[in-house]
């Protein structure tokens, strides 16, 4: 499988990328005439599979889409699927006849056969909610153009969790907040988002601690409320606060504590320059050290794209593909710590 | 029906049976959950929020004997919903709709109806889903404003609106 480290969601030049990384619009639809996916027979994920295909790429967004069939795919593709964010974990490991469908440009993705029939994605880089909420309404309407959704005239669209019933529409924005876990106010936001019933997880979603100073956070209600209501609730309840709060907060350390700010940095970036292995997650760490560094202008010979480049690079599945070889756990952190040194020369 | 406690309107009612006499108790929203019966609002997966759950007592009974055979569609039983936190397929939601519409709705902060994007295809019934959604909003500003005769005229009129529906019985 070929994928670009480059893909338009990985971009850099995007509204509030100082603190926001991506942001992301997701829609879970079943099609109506069929259990859901959790009590469907192997006849009935193949049936479905084969409508979803048919539909898919018989419909408007067609030439744009790529389809790959996920229970014929090795765990190295899966697993470069799921590093991307194309795909949940669940969806990497589960067993049954699955699907994704991805555009060129990897900003669309649809899992078939995931918990929902249908769960469409919108990924871009930065802050611009209102864009891919717009592009996600497209692709739903485009899909309900072929078939008929599972529709309640009370509960809206019907989903196996009732968690996402409703709209079963989902925003999400991936932060990087270096400086509210430096100075340990990470919890405050934490409870702030849960208070105002957001949820706050890691960089791959569900379980996943904050490697890397990443959290993502996303809406929980999708019931009672139109989408753009939804949105502008997210938009407006706390995100401005969080990117506000961690600004602030940057600006203190620089102002006050510019030693200790300068040390970290450059301690990060001296050890990603010299270590001969490195592990994911204390890379991360240290990239995001360098990144905050790049954003307080205290680095300034490298490039941000770099650094989010090399978030992605350096993840197990894409050091592989690299190298073009299977590695062991020791010359994985060998392989790392290589391509680390050498983009940061 | 008034909370035992204060006198806002009660949202949870729990009826048990001990030694052949009958304990009624009626709560608001605030008391129900200083009681431990509404666990404190904040995302927790479902089928945590599951067993600390309470379903009123009545219409448990009535259901009983439907949701013990499970869904008719999909064979799923609420206890196995309520290990898993999935439904098996649209008609669940009929079948089980006494149990979820209080889950739903604390899941949901409060929502009670889908407000939001209707298939083209729905048509006909898009006229009075737009009336409840119109009545639903109006029945939670009534709720927060702590207009409460005014909410229970919301609430019935949503009622009469819900069983006019074509197709009620028979699932989505
Ligand atoms: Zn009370
Ligand atoms: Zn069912």
């Amino acid at each position: 499988m070929d994928l670009d480290p480059t893909a338009a969601w990985n971009i850099e030049q995007a509204p509030h990328s100082d603190v926001v990384i991506s942001c992301r619009a997701r829609i879970a639809r079943n099609i109506d005439g069929f259990p859901f996916v959790n009590r469907t027979t192997d006849a009935q994920n193949h049936e479905l599979l084969n409508l979803s295909r048919r539909m898919l790429l018989g419909s408007e967004l067609a030439d744009e889409l790529v389809w790959v069939d996920l229970h014929e795919a090795t765990a190295h593709d899966r697993r470069l699927l799921f590093e991307r964010h194309l795909i949940s974990k669940n969806h990497m490991e589960s067993k049954s006849e699955r699907a994704v469908v991805i555009s060129q440009d990897e900003t669309l993705s649809i899992m078939v056969n995931e918990e929902d029939h249908l769960r469409m994605q919108v990924l871009a880089p930065g802050l611009q909610l209102e864009k891919v909420y717009h592009q996600i309404n497209h692709v739903d309407d485009a899909v309900e153009a072929e078939i008929d959704y599972a529709f309640h005239d009370r509960w809206g669209y019907l989903t196996a969790c009732p968690t996402n019933l409703g709209t079963g529409i989902r925003f999400s924005v991936m932060l990087q907040l270096p400086a509210l876990r430096m100075t340990n106010e990470i919890d405050r936001v934490r409870r702030a988002a849960n208070d105002l019933h957001l949820a706050v997880r890691g960089y791959h979603g569900e379980g996943s601690e904050s490697a890397g100073n990443f959290y993502q956070i996303s809406n929980q209600v999708t019931l009672g409320k139109t989408e753009e209501e939804l949105l502008a609730e997210f938009q407006e309840a706390i995100l401005p606060r969080i990117i506000e709060y961690e600004l602030h907060t940057r600006k203190v350390l620089v102002e006050k504590n510019s030693v200790l700010l300068d040390d970290r940095i450059h301690r990060a970036l001296a050890v990603l320059r010299s270590a001969r292995m490195l592990g994911t997650e204390e890379a991360m760490n240290l990239l995001s050290r360098v990144r905050l560094g790049i954003c307080l202008d205290r680095v300034e010979e490298i490039n941000r794209q770099i650094i989010k480049q090399l978030f992605l690079q350096i993840q197990p599945a894409h050091l592989q593909q690299h190298l073009g070889q299977e590695l062991s756990p020791v010359e994985m952190r060998e392989a790392r710590a290589t391509i680390v040194r050498q983009m940061l020369q | 029906m008034k909370c035992d406690r204060c006198d806002k309107p009660a949202v949870v009612h729990e009826v048990n049976v001990k030694h052949g006499v009958k304990h009624e108790i009626h709560l608001c929203e605030e008391h129900a959950r200083e009681a431990g019966i509404i666990p404190s609002l904040g995302p927790e997966p479902i089928n945590q929020m599951l067993t600390q759950f309470v379903v009123s007592q009545k219409t448990k009974k009535r259901k009983r004997a439907k949701s013990k055979k499970g869904c008719p569609e999909c064979g799923l039983t609420f206890t196995r919903f309520r290990q898993k936190g999935l439904l098996g397929c649209p008609v669940c939601y009929e079948v089980f709709d006494a149990q979820l519409g209080g889950l739903i709705e604390r899941t949901h902060n409060g929502g009670t109806h889908h407000a939001g994007k209707i298939p083209q295809r729905a048509g006909g019934s898009i006229d009075r889903q737009r009336m409840i959604q119109r009545l639903a909003k109006e029945l939670d500003s009534a709720i927060s404003a702590e207009q409460y005769e005014r909410a229970a005229e919301l609430r019935d009129q949503l009622q009469t609106l819900e069983l006019e529906k074509p197709g009620n019985q028979d699932g989505p």
